[in-house]
């Protein structure tokens, strides 16, 4: 690990700490409505000011930190376990199995990642509990999210099948599916990881995004897509600059995921 | 020599053949699914009158009688099919208007977008990546990739919004958001072609850095260059969607969001499908022409 992976983990460990002791931080509840004092600057009441509503944004800031970081590794191993089963599977197996799972990746990755959610989104119902919300994001990019892992996942399954470890299981009596959780699976773990790794900020990203265009996380649950939505009227921010900062976590974070990525050397 | 040149074009229009059966194949299976979708999705059929609490039970049980509801799971699918050889996609359920006029109004806009954003995008990597790659000085490497990393680092409904606030066109938007993205490949695949050992041999021979780069560089770079080419043109679409949602502008973007907020089904369901095929043609060229040029490469 470089220093600059070092300080970045560090970095992440310290925002996630910070939100997993969100409750012992925040000053309200996150959907208190102090209806005195809507749209103020910072105080020792509200270090980060309120919102329109009167919310205080500080504590909007810690849970929806809280929602975005958890959402996004919950998707992203979602996803990662999907695409480790189907990528092993069909770079073992091999034949019309691998050409069906891989034909079916390269159709859904031929269309716009944001494309395919909304349509998936269109299908089920808007008018839902911010709960219900969140776990709709979660299942929606944890299951449509994994046909570029599976690709890379069955490259190298495919490189392990004609191994000789798995020659010498094979000829031992050993059957595909033990050899597939107990000699495969292992020898691709490191490549899970890397995959589980670089969905995070992608996850991140796209959860922002949704949320921004009123397909997320629903209000008044907050998440950092719901926190950005704010940012529709720019001219605002340069008298309250404090409104930058759940951009600037966000932007801070999906960095530090990209420097801690593994070498390139894993992912590809 | 002309056998051998034959030989070549006839596997190229087999191939060309092959995909465009494939093509055919992925219509005929892509209108089903998309028939399947609009079918089985929650609400199908529901109008709003049912929702009306001053019709009556009867009224409401009578509209539920719609033949639309009661048709079988075969003819349905053979009346999507049939209206869509006609060239029919249906009618938005929304906007009360046929989609197909929708997509023919709403796929200029979208398409001069992501060209504009696109060729702006690869020209900065292009531009970037090569100057990084003439200069091998690492502080303009860090700056570089500093700077691509943070752009990699924002949603593009964010850029969207400073768009916006900055009265940027669409295409500066959507090319902020692709270029970090080719940036990085673009430059990774440029000095992985500058570290062959065939280029060091023609550096050592004193030939020219032009000479070396259009040559001896450019031609292995190329086909994965396509490839991404082709890959752009996905990237560039799904930026369209936030950018042009909160840009206001009337391309496919904005209208697949609008429908996803309305649960318009058939909308979405084609919007998607023909953007899927967009993509599809747009890889298949970028395949095709890579394959071209990494033969008359050889």
């Amino acid at each position: 690990m470089s220093p600059l992976q070092k300080v970045a983990a560090i970095i992440l460990c310290m925002i996630f700490a910070l939100m997993v002791l969100a409750t012992i931080f925040v000053p309200t509840p996150y959907a208190r409505q102090f209806r005195d004092v809507p749209n103020t600057g910072p105080s020792t009441a509200h270090p980060l000011g309120t919102d329109a509503l009167g919310r205080d944004s500080l504590s909007r800031l810690l849970y929806g930190s809280r929602v975005s970081l958890l959402l996004a590794p919950a998707a992203a191993l979602l996803s990662t376990m999907i695409a480790a089963l189907l990528g092993s599977a069909a770079g073992f197996l091999g034949g019309w199995f691998e050409r069906i799972v891989l034909a079916v990746t390269d159709l859904s990755l031929a269309l716009p990642w944001l494309f395919l959610l909304l349509t998936v989104r269109a299908m089920l119902p808007l008018d839902v509990p911010p709960m219900v919300s969140v776990i709709i994001a979660f299942l929606m990019m944890g299951l449509l999210g994994w046909q570029a892992s599976v690709r890379v996942i069955c490259a190298a399954a495919r490189g392990v099948r004609d191994s000789d470890f798995l020659l010498l299981a094979r000829s031992s009596g050993c059957r595909p599916a033990r050899l597939l959780l107990r000699h495969v699976a292992p020898n691709l773990r490191p490549l899970f990881y890397a995959q589980f790794w670089i969905s995070i900020p992608l996850f991140i990203l796209t959860e922002a995004n949704l949320s921004i265009l009123g397909l997320g996380v629903m209000e008044p649950m907050p998440s950092w897509g719901n926190l950005l939505r704010g940012f529709e009227n720019f001219s605002m921010l340069g008298a309250n600059p404090w409104r930058l900062v759940p951009l600037i976590l966000l932007v801070i974070v999906v960095m530090c995921f990209q420097l801690v990525l593994p070498s390139q050397e894993v992912t590809q | 020599m002309k056998v051998f040149k034959h030989e070549k074009t006839a596997k190229l229009f087999r191939r060309a053949l092959r995909r465009l059966l494939f093509f055919f194949c992925l219509g005929i299976g892509g209108a089903l699914f998309s028939a399947t979708l609009v079918r089985f999705a929650p609400g199908y059929g529901v109008q709003e009158r049912e929702l009306d609490p001053r019709w009556s039970t009867q009224s409401i049980e009578a509209l539920r009688q719609k033949p639309a509801l009661q048709e079988g799971l075969a003819s349905f699918y053979f009346h999507y099919l049939s209206a869509l050889a006609h060239g029919d996609l249906g009618e938005s359920d929304s906007l009360k208007r046929p989609v197909r006029e929708l997509l023919r109004q709403r796929l200029p806009v979208t398409g001069n977008s992501v060209a504009g954003g696109l060729g702006v995008a690869w020209l900065a990597a292009a531009l970037l990546a090569s100057l990084g790659l003439a200069s091998r000085n690492w502080i303009y490497e860090a700056s570089s990739t500093a700077f691509s990393s943070l752009l990699l680092s924002l949603p593009s409904a964010v850029v969207a919004m400073l768009a916006v606030h900055l009265r940027a066109p669409i295409f500066c938007a959507i090319s902020v958001v692709v270029f970090p993205r080719l940036y990085r490949y673009v430059r990774s695949l440029l000095v992985r072609s500058y570290d062959q050992p065939h280029v060091l041999a023609a550096r050592a021979r004193g030939i020219g850095s032009g000479a070396i780069f259009w040559r001896h560089v450019l031609p292995v770079a190329a086909p994965p260059l396509l490839a991404l080419f082709g890959v752009s043109f996905a990237i560039a679409f799904g930026a369209a969607i936030p950018i042009e949602a909160l840009c206001d502008s009337p391309g496919l973007g904005q209208l697949a969001w609008q429908a996803a907020l309305s649960r318009d089904l058939p909308l979405i369901v084609n919007v998607t499908f023909v953007v899927c095929l967009v993509m599809l043609v747009a890889n298949s060229f970028a395949d095709l022409a890579g394959r071209v040029f990494a033969g008359n490469t050889q």
